[in-house]
């Protein structure tokens, strides 16, 4: 179990329990979060679930895989510490993790 | 006009496999569909990727399943209608007059959305300022590449379609790259090419830069890109392209009086009919309690969705459940020579 900050556009923060092994897209979807999309259900075969991944945890997740860098070309204002939420895997070390979503997905 | 006993709308794998269908209980359909071929999602998404969970075939491929399809309702010499998306319908008696963005027509008692998560439109660039000058100068897609010649072209993305026109429009214009990232996803032979272009000067590359704004009174003249620093630079332009993608979005479907629900479309599990009379849902774009978004759980929302249609296409008859193999009828619309 992990608590997750997910951040809207806006200013609005959710602080969510997200059991491990559940995806931190599956953890905005399953609680009504807007502002996350995913279209493709967490296949990596769309770019919306992207999330800007706060600094200072961004260096701490698990590495992206391939194939992620190239569907974040595809995002809406990818930056250097977009990832797709539905690449990252929950676990009891992302306790605290905080993750701002963008503008949009589209 | 166009009349039919079902329209389709989508010809991803759902929407396919629901043709059958209908073939199979003796209704003809037609199929729309935006893309410019056959396949949705499997084959604009994932062509070359495996696929392992479709029944009795172990292993296949995007384009593999759309490919057996397509063989699979052959017997059906069904229509399709590609490149175009329908804009309106409206219900005439008993039946759904629906219009096309391209100016078709058709007119059908049944309506089956197999649209997956929507039409796939290229994904724009995120600014305001570029929304004036598109489809003029601002394009996300090439249709007649002659009005590029002599030209400054800007082009924005890291994929195979950016590669290839900074390629090919190298030969007669100059042409700039950008990228947000160093690394290029297209083929490696077009990557390679493109730095060889870039080394003898024929065209310019710029990496780990995005889109901040054009600029230009009424005709586009220059467009200012900006790193994750901050920093910002200008480069003229004629016509900046950007290849970013598709995304995928509902669109008039919105505008159809269905209920929505978080982009997807509620149904009764019996047809499949949704709230409106001889609209049904199936695949990724319907919801029930219990709904898994895969292909073979659209394949069975297509067959319901079928016979659902058949009431409605053949109001006098009653439907006779038959299977492929042993009925004589199923048989002879499977095109199937009988002793």
């Amino acid at each position: 179990m992990a608590k997750i900050t997910y951040i809207e556009h806006g200013g609005q923060k959710h602080e969510i329990d997200v059991a491990n092994g559940l995806t931190v897209m599956e953890g905005a979807v399953q609680n009504d979060i807007p502002g996350i999309d995913a279209d493709c259900g967490g296949s990596m075969a769309c770019a919306t679930c992207h999330v800007y991944v706060k600094e200072d945890w961004f260096p701490k997740l698990p590495n992206k895989e391939n194939g992620e860098d190239d569907m974040l070309d595809q995002a809406y204002e990818p930056k250097a510490n977009s990832r797709l939420s539905c690449q990252i895997t929950v676990s009891d070390e992302l306790n605290g993790l905080v993750v701002h979503l963008p503008e949009k997905q589209v | 006009m166009i009349k039919t006993d079902a329209l389709i709308i989508g010809a991803g794998p759902t929407g396919l496999f629901c043709a059958h269908q209908l073939g199979i209980i003796g209704l003809k359909c037609e199929i729309v569909d935006n893309l410019d071929k056959i396949g949705g999602q499997c084959i604009e998404l994932y062509p070359d990727k495996p696929i392992y969970d479709i029944p009795a075939i172990p292993q296949c491929t995007g384009e593999e399943l759309t490919n057996n399809l397509i063989e699979q309702i052959k017997p059906f010499n069904i229509n399709f209608h590609l490149s175009d998306r329908v804009q309106e319908i409206k219900k005439e008696k008993e039946n759904w007059r629906v219009k096309t963005l391209k100016g078709k027509e058709f007119l059908t008692p049944n309506i089956v959305i197999a649209g997956g998560v929507g039409s796939f439109e290229p994904r724009k660039f995120p600014t305001k300022s570029t929304d004036k000058f598109d489809g003029k100068t601002v394009l996300y897609s090439i249709k007649d590449k002659t009005i590029f010649k002599d030209k400054s072209v800007v082009i924005f993305g890291g994929g195979d379609s950016a590669l290839d026109w900074a390629i090919e429009l190298s030969k007669s214009s100059k042409v700039t790259l950008i990228h947000r990232r160093d690394e290029f996803r297209g083929a490696q032979s077009s990557v390679d090419k493109v730095k060889e272009l870039q080394k003898n000067n024929k065209l310019e590359i710029f990496t780990k830069y995005s889109m901040k704004d054009v600029k230009g009174n009424g005709k586009l003249e220059s467009v200012e890109i900006k790193d994750d620093d901050g920093n910002s630079k200008l480069i003229s332009a004629d016509y900046v392209l950007g290849f970013f993608g598709l995304i995928m979005q509902l669109g008039p479907i919105l505008d159809w009086g269905l209920n929505i629900d978080k982009k997807t479309i509620p149904v009764n599990t019996e047809t499949f009919e949704t709230n409106k009379q001889g609209i049904f849902a199936i695949g990724d774009i319907c919801t029930y309690p219990g709904k898994l978004k895969l292909i073979l759980s659209g394949f069975h929302e297509g067959a319901l969705a079928a016979r659902g249609c058949f009431k409605y296409a053949r109001p006098d008859e009653k439907l006779r459940f038959e299977f492929t193999t042993t009925s004589k009828a199923v048989q002879n619309r499977l095109g199937l020579k009988n002793d």
